[in-house]
């Protein structure tokens, strides 16, 4: 085809209701389907993806069947351009018109910002307590601890990520190197029974005493897999064998290497913050007599050392707290009132959608006066 | 005389509506008075009267029970369970539907009302499948299973309705409430010297105990607070039950003055003393005007929008103007039209009027939940199509407007069977704000869509069974239906978006794919596709009908049927009857789109003319 041809077929009018069509069609496919697999599986069946695939049964196969949610919307958004550039001549009659497509550009641009580079996380706090980081629900890491005093530590940190990818990981800051062996996506661990005909998960460490097995990946929206993986540490003066570290083990594993005391563990992977965040109050209130939630909210006392702040800060519903770049909301709660969970969400990309939002409103609001006025001028005579 | 003559219909509509709004004074007891009293339920100040209907519509389905002598309001049902529950033990309002349900209790399959006295026998059948029932998730319940949900939950509301102004048993309370003042001091001295193993009078124990354990067992049950507090500065928090109220009287002094108030209206109700009657209810008014003036007035304020029916009244005005508009088309007489058009407005002023006094009521914009929003879908709808009518001239916004207004009240109706409509908002959607901004346009966009929709049928079912679509009024609906459609697409979008900036403020994500997202997003391609269509020349006038009939189903389907997938947020509970209702709908829908694929020359309009009516059309 010929670039005519191309720019012709990426700025025509049929493309756009196509893949309308087609996005009508998936989104509403895909909302059915989460009766089945769960609100987060099917935005990524659906929607985070090129294609709908198709899997008959266990046969490993996968047939595309259907385009997703990134390429129909990456088509829209070519064609968008496209026409802005090719079509348009620019006229105050056709303001609104481009002030509409200038706006779904962006929303479309700031969605897909949004989908790669937001970092969803997790703050759980009980009155009182304080912490200067929150973990990521959906994704564990391997840490090597040293304790340096006994306020500070030295984390190392592996995210599952990379463990998935398998092979051998330089740990940084140290000479040592972790190779896995095996790494299972969800597991459960039981004791391994005396004289058992299975082998042990791992050769040192709690593993020698565990047996590891693995399960198949959940989809509910309420439960979530335990990952654990075995691995070998190697580096000068690290003892030879095969370690487990797994989700499921909620206590440290002290490993002895050249004569230091490291703690290991697998553990929801964590962002830490230069700044720290204490829970004073949590209260949920409720309407008299009954079991209708009023409000949640959760007074917390936010400490930035570096920069001399100190203060105290109400998060509550429809309420968040916008902090360095990141939003904390009120997301849940512990069933005794004392305990709170603050979403945490660093989203670069959170203000297009305002943008884009006032762009494409006043863009309509101008097309469709652009052509009410004059056809109600026509229409109503005095 | 001819010209005055829509101006007098309108008039008229408009008495007979307010004449709700102003009770005769009642001649034997003023129940109209007691059901002005404010309680307090479902966490909020409500009168009598509301929890009377509610509590009827919820068991029975309707607002008030029939009987040999006529209708029984909900409110004289209420006095009555709540004062001589024997007698009203004997009423048929428990409705059940679900034959097994009837099987279980043995009941007969020819009726659908009973008694609490015809179900009793069987309670324990009832109970035990009712505890089963309580630990299967809502959604994976069977009809049977939702049945005897019902039913139990209606049982167990019915007997605590008993206990709310007198324990269910008593038959003089008046006195009993006395005879438990005189006994305090003394059965408190008796009570504190057991606890501390010293000698105590053992009468003055027993008499304070055998009043207590009545109360205790009155606390267990009560279930409308209808008690105010002492401290008016606390505020809903402070309003209690009687039982309550009384249990812990015993730390204090006195029965609170409310409860002997309300022990004087049981009794003097029970015995058929109106005067008694009706000054203890005076009295009781009067002490409120002093302590709880607020509540009072919400009380009242309520009681009237109640009484006056608004809605009821629009619904039979929307189908007295669509007779009106459809007898235009046979007879083309402009009296018609107009008479048509003006009770077509008498209906919207009523609709206005009880959308903006519910939304007074409750310091709420106007969509709060399903019900309001079929409500205010209506409402938006009736508007569009009184201004269409007002441009065009042709009945078509008549028919269009009084259709949905029709419908969407029948939706409401059947809706506000749930029970409470004013229910208080949860914690998430507690904000003015986003209720305001986000769900009204949302909802005006869904009124856009329904009337663009109901424009198409008009368009397809008038060309193909009449002859009497001309070119013009084709052309006229074609305008019409393109209009409204950029309007739904403003709408929708803006609303959609808003959404979203709701989202991200409360739950740090702009879009999450929930269902009812998705369902508002696909309104929004919908409109997009059609619009976009419509430029590009792939479809002409007739297919932008059928597409516009598409998007009923759509809407449909983001108004209610995400509701039904069982997931994303449950707040409105799953609903059989509403499914059936929707699949009818989509498939009647389907109906016409086919009817309307048929080549012209089936078409008995446009078969004569020249083909050329699907020809240019662009605004």
């Amino acid at each position: 085809m010929s670039l005519k041809g191309l720019i012709d077929f990426f700025s025509s009018l049929r493309l756009t209701v196509v893949c309308l069509v087609l996005a009508l069609v998936l989104v509403f496919v895909g909302t059915v389907a989460q009766v089945e697999l769960g609100l987060y599986q099917a935005q990524n069946d659906f929607f985070r993806r090129f294609f709908v695939y198709w899997a008959p049964g266990d046969s490993g196969i996968r047939i595309p069947v259907f385009p997703g949610g990134y390429l129909v919307g990456g088509l829209l958004l070519v064609n968008l351009t496209v026409v802005a550039f090719r079509r348009f001549a620019f006229s105050a009659n056709k303001s609104g018109i481009w002030l509409i497509h200038l706006g779904l550009i962006l929303l479309f641009v700031g969605q897909l910002l949004t989908d790669l580079l937001s970092v969803e996380s997790m703050m759980h706090l009980r009155e009182g307590e304080t912490r200067n980081y929150s973990e990521r629900p959906r994704e564990a890491e391997v840490v090597l601890i040293e304790r340096s005093g006994a306020e500070t530590e030295r984390v190392i940190a592996v995210p599952e990520w990379r463990l998935k990818k398998g092979g051998a990981v330089p740990l940084p800051g140290s000479d040592l190197t972790l190779v896995v062996r095996q790494y299972f996506r969800n597991s459960s661990l039981e004791r391994l029974p005396e004289g058992s005909m299975h082998p042990a998960a791992a050769t040192l460490g709690f593993g020698a005493s565990i047996l590891a097995r693995e399960l198949p990946h959940v989809t509910e929206m309420d439960r979530r897999d335990v990952p654990s993986v075995i691995f070998e540490l190697k580096g000068r003066g690290a003892p030879e064998g095969t370690w487990l570290a797994s989700e499921y083990i909620d206590q440290p594993q002290p490993v002895l290497i050249n004569g230091k005391t490291y703690e290991l563990a697998m553990r929801p992977r964590r962002e830490y913050k230069p700044y720290s965040i204490t829970l004073l109050d949590f209260t949920h209130d409720k309407y008299p007599g009954t079991e209708i939630p009023r409000n949640f909210s959760s007074r917390v006392r936010l400490q930035h050392p570096a920069k001399g702040e100190d203060r105290e800060v109400l998060i509550y519903m429809n309420n968040p707290l916008r902090y360095d770049g990141a939003t904390f909301y009120q997301a849940s709660f512990d069933t005794d009132n004392l305990g709170s969970v603050l979403q945490v969400v660093r989203n670069p990309s959170w203000l297009t959608p305002y943008l884009s939002c006032a762009l494409v409103s006043v863009g309509l609001v101008v097309q469709f006066l652009i052509h009410l006025v004059p056809f109600l001028k026509r229409k109503v005579r005095p | 005389m001819k010209k005055a003559l829509p101006w007098i219909l309108a008039a008229l509509c408009l008495v007979w509506a307010a004449s709700g709004l102003f009770p005769r004074k009642a001649r034997g007891f003023d129940v109209a008075a007691f059901g002005r009293l404010p309680v307090l339920l479902n966490g909020r100040i409500q009168p009598f009267d509301s929890v009377a209907r509610n509590a009827l519509l919820e068991i029975r389905t309707r607002q008030s029970v029939r009987t040999e002598h006529g209708q029984l309001p909900a409110m004289d049902w209420l006095l009555e369970l709540m004062t001589q529950p024997k007698r009203a033990d004997e009423r048929k309002v428990f409705r059940i539907d679900n034959r097994d349900v009837l099987g279980l209790l043995k009941l007969s399959e020819e009726e659908k009302y009973f008694s609490f006295a015809e179900i009793e026998p069987h309670q324990a059948d009832l109970s035990r499948e009712g505890d089963r029932v309580q630990k299967i998730e809502a959604a994976a319940r069977s009809s049977y299973e939702r049945g005897v949900y019902k039913l139990a939950s209606a049982m167990w509301m019915y007997q605590r309705l008993k206990a709310t102004l007198q324990p269910p048993d008593a038959t003089g309370f008046v006195a009993d409430l006395e005879d438990y003042a005189a006994s305090l001091a003394a059965g408190v001295r008796a009570v504190r010297a057991r606890e501390a193993k010293e000698e105590y009078d053992q009468a003055a124990f027993d008499r304070l105990l055998g009043h207590l354990s009545v109360f205790d067992q009155m606390s267990r049950m009560s279930y409308v607070r209808i008690v105010p507090p002492s401290d008016p500065q606390v505020a809903p928090e402070g309003w209690d039950t009687v039982g309550a109220v009384l249990m812990s009287s015993m730390h204090g002094q006195a029965v609170p003055e409310a409860v002997m108030h309300y022990a004087r209206m049981a009794g003097a109700y029970a015995a058929g003393d109106t005067t008694g009657f009706n000054a203890a209810v005076t009295a009781y008014a009067d002490r409120l005007k002093a302590s709880d003036a607020q509540a009072l007035r919400k009380g009242s304020a309520e009681h009237a929008f109640n009484r006056a029916q608004l809605f009821y009244k629009s619904t039979v005005l929307y189908v007295l103007a669509l007779l009106g508009a459809l007898s235009f088309w046979f007879w083309w007489n402009e009296g018609l039209r107009r008479g048509g058009v003006w009770i077509l407005g008498a209906a919207w002023v009523l609709h206005t009027v009880g959308l903006v006094w519910r939304m007074a009521l409750e310091a709420r914009p106007p969509v709060t939940n399903l019900y309001s929003s079929a409500i205010f879908i209506g409402w938006g709808a009736v508007l569009l199509g009184l201004l269409l009518e007002r441009i065009y001239r042709d009945g078509i916004g008549i028919v269009v407007a009084s259709l949905i207004g029709f419908a969407t009240q029948i939706i409401a109706h059947n809706l506000a069977i749930g029970g409470d409509t004013m229910e208080m908002m949860r914690a998430v959607l507690d904000t003015n704000f986003w209720l305001a901004t986000h769900v009204v346009t949302i909802t005006l966009g869904y009124s856009a869509m329904f009337v663009a929709g109901a424009l198409a049928l008009i368009y397809i079912l008038r060309g193909v069974f009449t002859a009497s679509l001309k070119k013009s009024t084709a052309d006229g609906l074609a305008r019409m239906v393109y209009g409204i459609i950029c309007f739904a697409t403003l709408f929708s979008f803006v609303g959609t978006v808003l959404g979203g900036i709701w989202a991200d403020q409360s739950w740090g994500r702009f879009w999450g794919w929930d269902p009812k997202e998705n369902g508002a997003l696909l309104i929004v391609l919908w409109c997009a596709t059609m619009l976009h269509a419509r430029w590009g020349g792939l479809i002409r006038a007739r297919g932008l009908m059928n597409m516009a009939i598409v998007g009923n189903i759509i809407t449909s389907f983001s108004w209610f049927g995400v509701n039904m997938l069982g997931i994303g947020l449950h707040s409105y509970g799953f609903m059989d009857s509403a499914f059936r209702w929707l699949i009818l709908f989509i498939a009647s829908q389907a109906a016409v789109i086919l009817i309307g694929l048929l080549p012209l020359s089936m078409w008995k309009s446009f078969s004569r003319e020249t083909p050329t009516v699907d020809g240019a059309t662009s605004v």
